[in-house]
């Protein structure tokens, strides 16, 4: 190879490595954009928000009740009563279903056996059905038909809690796959029944991912819209829910948001972002608690 | 006999299979925690039957193909106008979806690439749950931001785009939002599980890590990515309020995305809270919807759920 050959080959080889250099620079800031756009539309996101509404904002907006006679009168207390109550009937019904359906297919079901196979491969399949349909199954069947509750709190809060049902199903599965199987196995030639072993070594083992996970799944609820929507919740309540939640009408935050941001009075829409940051409030609350819960109490085995 | 043979058949002794109160109460929990797993079983039964029977209802008014290949979509209109075709609704839910993944689908492979390719435990360990607040927050509030922010500032004032307060562009816009989270959490998952061996064979062999990225890792994960990419669809697919509130109130047979358009999920809402009576045709439409709807993101599920299996095969 002659002298000029080699330098020739050795140009071709610098301008490769620099056309590359600069591709690789686009390509990794082509990256960074993509990620930094998802925070960026949070963060303007969050801002828009506070911007229209935290003048709103004050002890009288969250002790008032509703008026679209009078928005700059007005309050959220009965919407986000509702919501709250929602959320602990919620809980009081997935925290055990899911907890004991988790419970039986880690330690319980035969995976070989076709029903155990279908229980799985339908919670799957629940997890991806859009929360409108949960609406009509909660219309067609807790509404009406067989439970024939009525338009009443119990009904909204079943509703959420089959819609996040799975959620609550998978997370805590993950919890108890987590426990190592030798907790188990001393637990059991020390004595003790599977279900002691259970209810003593395995569970508490698993609490603080199953906390995490009834979290996320009561956070999902208290934000869904859709479903509250078909099993009628209504959006401007005079009065706070009924401390019998199988008794009269009742609202929830989302839904007053729906109904006031679409109305057409500029007054009323402020009402929209004010009720958007008491809603994100309480969804950053029980957000930090479930990182601290898994923070504080997180084992590692 | 019985006992014999069970025996024989491998339990070993046969502890277990005497009666005591220890024994019986094990079995009794055990049948209570079976029962809750049948919950769920119920769950789905109860959206099928709850589907079907007022499906059935309605074709016995409207003819399967009227609906099925109808273009003309009017079922609430008065006086001899109603039409049942279903065509524009499905259109414009998949218009929406389109449009949402145009913007989602890139932003999230190239947050899942950088995350799992280029950014430092350190960094994914705090990128990542921050990703997921934004997944993290009620559609409502997207719909507000949609209807208020998007439309309006974005698009009207900055890119000059002429929109009406309701358009497919700002709604699908932001559907786009919503499912950004889910699209690059998902494949992240998948690209993080390539075996490091494969990538630092390639690295041996002197390649960069875009080319590492791309042509190494990213065809290894195709199958979760395409998981994450249906996931995505079908969030998109089936979303409500993002549409109801932002997106219009009419489904429309047009290829402008700054025309309204209304989706399957935000014509039942929509229709739910209108003053209809509770029985009839007008009303069970919810439901053939509902069943449309439902079909469509069971067939995107049993997909992605295929994808996944086969990419678990691959690497475990």
């Amino acid at each position: 190879m002659s002298v000029a050959e080699a330098g020739v080959t050795r140009k071709a080889v610098e301008r490769t490595t620099r056309g590359q250099q600069v591709r690789e620079l686009g390509f990794r800031a082509a990256l960074l954009f993509s990620l930094s756009f998802g925070f960026l539309a949070l963060a303007v996101l969050l801002i828009d928000v506070l911007l229209d509404g935290a003048s709103l904002i004050s002890y009288d907006f969250l002790a008032k009740f509703p008026s679209q006679i009078f928005p700059e009168r007005s309050g959220i207390s009965s919407s986000l009563q509702g919501t709250l109550y929602l959320m602990v009937l919620t809980a009081v019904f997935i925290v055990p279903v899911g907890l004991a359906t988790a419970v039986y297919l880690e330690e319980y079901a035969d995976r070989e056996r076709w029903w155990n196979q279908l229980v799985e491969v339908n919670i799957q399949n629940l997890a991806a059905v859009p929360s409108i349909v949960y609406g009509i199954l909660g219309l067609t069947f807790i509404v009406r038909g067989a439970l024939d509750l009525g338009a009443v709190l119990l009904a909204g809060a079943l509703t959420l809690g089959l819609l996040v049902l799975p959620v609550v199903i998978v997370v805590s599965r993950e919890a108890i796959r987590a426990v190592p199987s030798s907790i188990r196995e001393g637990s059991m030639a020390l004595g003790a029944t599977q279900w002691q072993t259970i209810w003593k070594q395995t569970l508490p083992g698993a609490l603080p991912g199953i906390a995490t996970g009834v979290i996320l799944a009561l956070s999902r609820a208290i934000g869904e819209t859709a479903p509250l929507i078909l099993v009628g919740a209504i959006a401007f309540v005079p009065f706070n829910p009924d401390p019998n939640p199988a008794e009269g009408q009742y609202s929830a935050i989302p839904i007053t948001i729906l109904s006031s941001v679409s109305n057409p009075d500029r007054d009323v829409q402020a009402l929209a972002s004010g009720a958007i940051i008491v809603l994100l409030a309480i969804l950053l609350v029980m957000n930090a608690g479930a990182v601290y819960l898994r923070n504080r109490y997180e084992q590692k085995w | 006999m019985a006992k014999a043979s069970l025996t024989t058949a491998g339990h070993g002794p046969d502890l277990n299979r005497r009666r005591t109160t220890r024994s019986v109460g094990e079995n009794a929990i055990r049948a209570l925690l079976a029962l809750a797993a049948v919950v769920s079983v119920v769950t789905t039964t109860g959206i099928v039957i709850a589907l079907a029977r007022d499906t059935i209802e309605f074709f016995k008014e409207v003819g399967v193909g009227d609906y099925l290949f109808g273009t003309d979509w009017a079922p609430l209109a008065g006086g001899g106008q109603q039409s049942f075709g279903v065509v524009p609704l499905v259109y414009d839910t998949l218009y929406l979806t389109a449009v949402g993944l145009l913007l989602a689908v890139p932003l999230g492979l190239g947050s899942a690439i950088y995350l799992s390719e280029y950014a430092s435990a350190r960094a994914r360990r705090l990128l990542k749950p921050a990703l997921e607040v934004l997944a993290g927050i009620p559609t409502i509030v997207f719909g507000f931001f949609a209807l208020t922010f998007v439309g309006p500032e974005v698009l009207k004032t900055v890119l000059k785009v002429e929109v009406g307060t309701f358009s497919a562009l700002s709604a699908g816009l932001v559907l786009g939002i919503l499912v950004l989270p889910t699209i690059a959490t998902v494949a992240d998952d998948a690209l993080s599980a390539v075996p490091t061996s494969l990538r630092e064979g390639a690295f041996g062999l002197g390649a960069s890590r875009m080319q590492v990225s791309l042509r190494v890792v990213f065809p290894a994960a195709l199958s979760g990515i395409v998981a994450a990419l249906v996931l995505g669809a079908s969030r998109a697919i089936g979303e409500t309020v993002i549409i109801l509130v932002a997106g219009g109130a009419v489904a429309n047979l047009t290829g402008d995305p700054r025309e309204p358009m209304q989706n399957m999920a935000a014509f039942i809402a929509q229709t739910a809270q209108a003053d209809i009576p509770t029985q009839g045709t007008e009303y069970n439409t919810i439901f053939a919807v509902g069943t449309t709807l439902f079909v469509i993101t069971l067939l995107l599920n049993l997909i992605s759920i295929r994808f996944v299996r086969k990419y678990r095969q691959v690497y475990e």
